[in-house]
């Protein structure tokens, strides 16, 4: 066991996998010399040199049809996108191409393309370097769309990315890739659609993914205080949903909060309650309820702590969950 | 800089430049009337490999007219018609190596004939029961692409895996006037320039992009813009085979060689609609379409041939061949059959995926209709 950041994990799992299939390469803006901005790809040229990590030029779109061009010659491209919002001018390649072609296909092809999006808000940046977008890609049939939440579980889950035959939209909290936690580096790759259980409940479940697990962690823990026993489930895997793990976990509290850094409207909460209430109805005691950015464009930086969801906004959601029915919310 | 390089040569003609210094026009070694050109004479005309050009462009026209008649009969739902590019397509297919990979934009017919396609392979997109009929791998031709210009990259990728593979293999893209305007084409020419890579980019100019015409289209030639990225750049008459397959070759061969990328710019006409859906009546007209049929590729060849002493029975042949390819492309497509849905949901995803559950579902349900609930 080691202790990493989050950032220096991802960094480990990517050089893993170039060690053990010379067919892994890394590709996009700054990940050579300079090791991506936020240094997730460093080292990487010094051990593989040019031929397997490749400063692309600054083109998003380029970026990624490159890489199914690569992938259609047998490689097993890693794509890092420099911030969540430059990822919409490769969107078409994304979603009409990289998407679509297996289908397309019959089958017959395969795309194992891995695009790295360090996603999420709270770092204090300019916009476009704030958001959350992954419901658009999971919008998308064809793609798989995985989350990751800490230092061992990144590492896991990136090495199942990128020994996946389908195409992977893999987001980064990048507010947590300075975060650190024990990791095994011998850990097996993890499974890429289940979602995993991180603390019981008994009176309600909070759902949460990336960078808002470890505030549903810590409203739990807030919770568990107020002698409220909450649970908490990291969805890891936004497309395909794990919605059996889901659907257990909630029958068991009979309540479930969704916590995302996205706004709510449309987004993968709306999916989540659907799937929760469909399974278990009988077994709610409360609606699904959703926690998450205001229905804007993301705000500039010294109101991001306001707009973004944090512990007491969780805290009241819970209260809110658990006074169902009972007392009007907020009484 | 300097995109191309005479380079001396004890024996042959000096190669072709990107302009034709005689006509300040593209390269051209046929003139409309089927006569050899000053540069045409200069070089011996392979008169086995003019046939075989003669003969495929034939082949492909025959296909194409068929297409058409299907479509206008309900059998297919929509063809894009190829007529009058054969020249810019069989010239240039012809002068690839079996080893080169190929990505077209989705109007190279006879480019997918050449190189092996059948019939119900290159319609079955076009009857709605694919929407890709091939296997790009067998006959190193990929997919059509719909959304324009997004092969381009894609041959970009193709190529450098080619180069890092060391594999002696060039990658050829295929796409048009209209598309040479979206953002992929030039992130294309710029990642393919930057990296060096072995690839040929083939425009074919047909002049118009459905109704909008190369004027409002760009206002330098694409031949004079992708120079400005680094690549190095033939201009060619697209209705003159003999010119376009020289040009291929050459270009192929400076490819092959290791120095760089390479676009060609085939000036040719798209003699039908865009599409069996289009009325090109609304925006061309047809002083236009008569002298473009007057420069018809197919037509100038054959009197090169004659000329060379191609007897009439041959000719009659290839038109028996095409006559027979007709009947042959009509009896497949109407073989061509839809998929069934439920196969579909296993092909989305190479890894296990809870979709499947959703092919549960779906089978249920077609199962209590045809029991007539």
């Amino acid at each position: 066991m080691v202790h990493l950041p989050l950032g220096k994990a991802l960094n480990f799992a990517m050089q893993r996998a170039m060690r053990d299939d010379d067919r892994v390469v890394v590709l996009g803006e700054d990940v050579g010399t300079l090791g991506g901005v936020f240094r997730v790809t460093d080292g990487l040229s010094v051990e593989f040199g040019p031929n397997r990590v490749f400063d692309t030029p600054l083109a998003e779109s380029g970026i990624v049809g490159t890489a199914i061009g690569l992938a259609l010659r047998g490689y097993r491209p890693v794509c890092e996108i420099q911030f969540d919002g430059f990822v919409y001018p490769a969107f078409d390649q994304i979603v009409s191409q990289l998407a679509k072609m297996r289908a397309r296909s019959r089958g017959r092809v395969s795309l194992p393309v891995v695009i790295r999006i360090p996603a999420g808000g709270g770092i204090g940046a300019v916009e476009h370097h704030s958001e959350s977008n992954e419901a658009y890609f999971a919008h998308t049939a064809g793609l798989r769309v995985v989350s990751c939440a800490t230092a061992q579980d990144g590492y896991r889950l990136l090495r199942a990315a990128i020994a996946s035959d389908d195409p992977v939209i893999f987001f980064e909290p990048k507010r947590r890739y300075w975060d650190k936690g024990e990791v095994d580096l011998d850990a097996s790759p993890a499974s890429l659609d289940r979602a995993l259980v991180l603390r019981k409940g008994r009176d309600c479940t909070l759902i949460a993914h990336g960078p808002t697990v470890k505030l549903a962690l810590a409203a739990a823990e807030a919770a568990n205080e107020d002698g409220v026993l909450v649970g908490v489930v990291d969805l890891r895997s936004i497309s395909p949903l794990d919605v059996e793990t889901l659907r257990r976990c909630v029958a068991e509290t009979g309540r479930a909060v969704v916590v995302h850094e996205a706004s709510t409207f449309l987004g993968i909460g709306a999916e989540v309650a659907a799937a929760v209430t469909e399974g278990c109805f009988f077994a709610l005691k409360a609606p699904v309820l959703r926690v998450g950015a205001y229905n804007l464009p993301y705000p500039p930086a010294k109101v991001e702590e306001e707009f973004l969801p944090d512990v007491d906004r969780v805290l009241v959601a819970i209260d809110r969950s658990l006074n169902f029915g009972r007392t009007p919310a907020h009484a | 800089m300097s995109t191309t390089t005479d380079r001396p040569s004890a024996a042959g003609p000096a190669p072709l430049r990107v302009q034709d210094p005689e006509l300040q026009g593209p390269i051209r070694l046929v003139d409309a009337d089927g006569r050899l050109t000053r540069r045409g004479r200069e070089r011996p005309v392979d008169v086995d490999k003019a046939c075989w050009l003669y003969r495929d462009m034939v082949l492909s026209r025959f296909l194409d007219r068929e297409a058409v008649a299907l479509q206008r009969q309900g059998e297919l739902a929509l063809w894009l018609q190829s007529e009058g590019q054969e020249a810019a397509q069989v010239g240039s297919v012809h002068a690839l190596a079996a080893q080169d990979h190929i990505f077209p934009s989705y109007r190279e017919h006879a480019v997918g004939l050449v190189r092996g396609l059948s019939p119900a392979e290159l319609l079955s997109q076009w009857r709605g029961v694919a929407h890709a009929g091939w296997d790009p791998f067998e006959r190193r031709y990929h997919f059509y692409s719909l959304v324009l210009g997004t092969q381009t990259l894609h041959a970009a990728g193709y190529a450098l895996g080619c180069k890092l593979d060391g594999e002696d293999a060039v990658t050829v893209v295929y796409f048009g006037d209209g598309a040479a305007s979206q953002g992929d084409v030039n992130e294309a020419f710029n990642w393919a320039a930057t990296m060096s890579l072995p690839i040929l980019f083939i425009c074919q100019n047909n002049q118009w992009a459905i109704s909008t015409p190369t004027t409002k289209q760009f206002s330098t030639p694409i031949h004079t813009r992708a120079a400005g990225f680094g690549l190095r750049t033939w201009w060619v008459d697209g209705n003159d085979a003999l010119a376009v397959h020289a040009v291929t070759s050459e270009a192929v061969e400076t490819i092959r060689a290791g120095r760089g990328p390479a676009l060609i710019e085939a000036e040719t006409y798209r003699v039908g609609g865009h599409s069996t859906s289009d009325d090109p009546n609304r925006y061309r007209t047809d002083e236009e379409l008569e002298s473009w049929r007057r420069r018809d590729p197919i037509a100038r060849l054959r009197v090169v041939l004659e000329g060379l002493g191609v007897a009439p029975p041959w000719f009659e042949e290839v038109e028996e061949d095409g006559r027979a390819l007709a009947v042959r492309t009509r009896q497949e497509c109407q073989a061509l059959h839809a998929p069934d849905l439920a196969d579909l949901f296993s092909e989305v995803y190479a890894d296990p995926h809870p979709v499947l559950q959703e092919r549960a579902a779906y089978e249920a349900f077609a199962a209590m209709v045809e029991g007539g609930v």
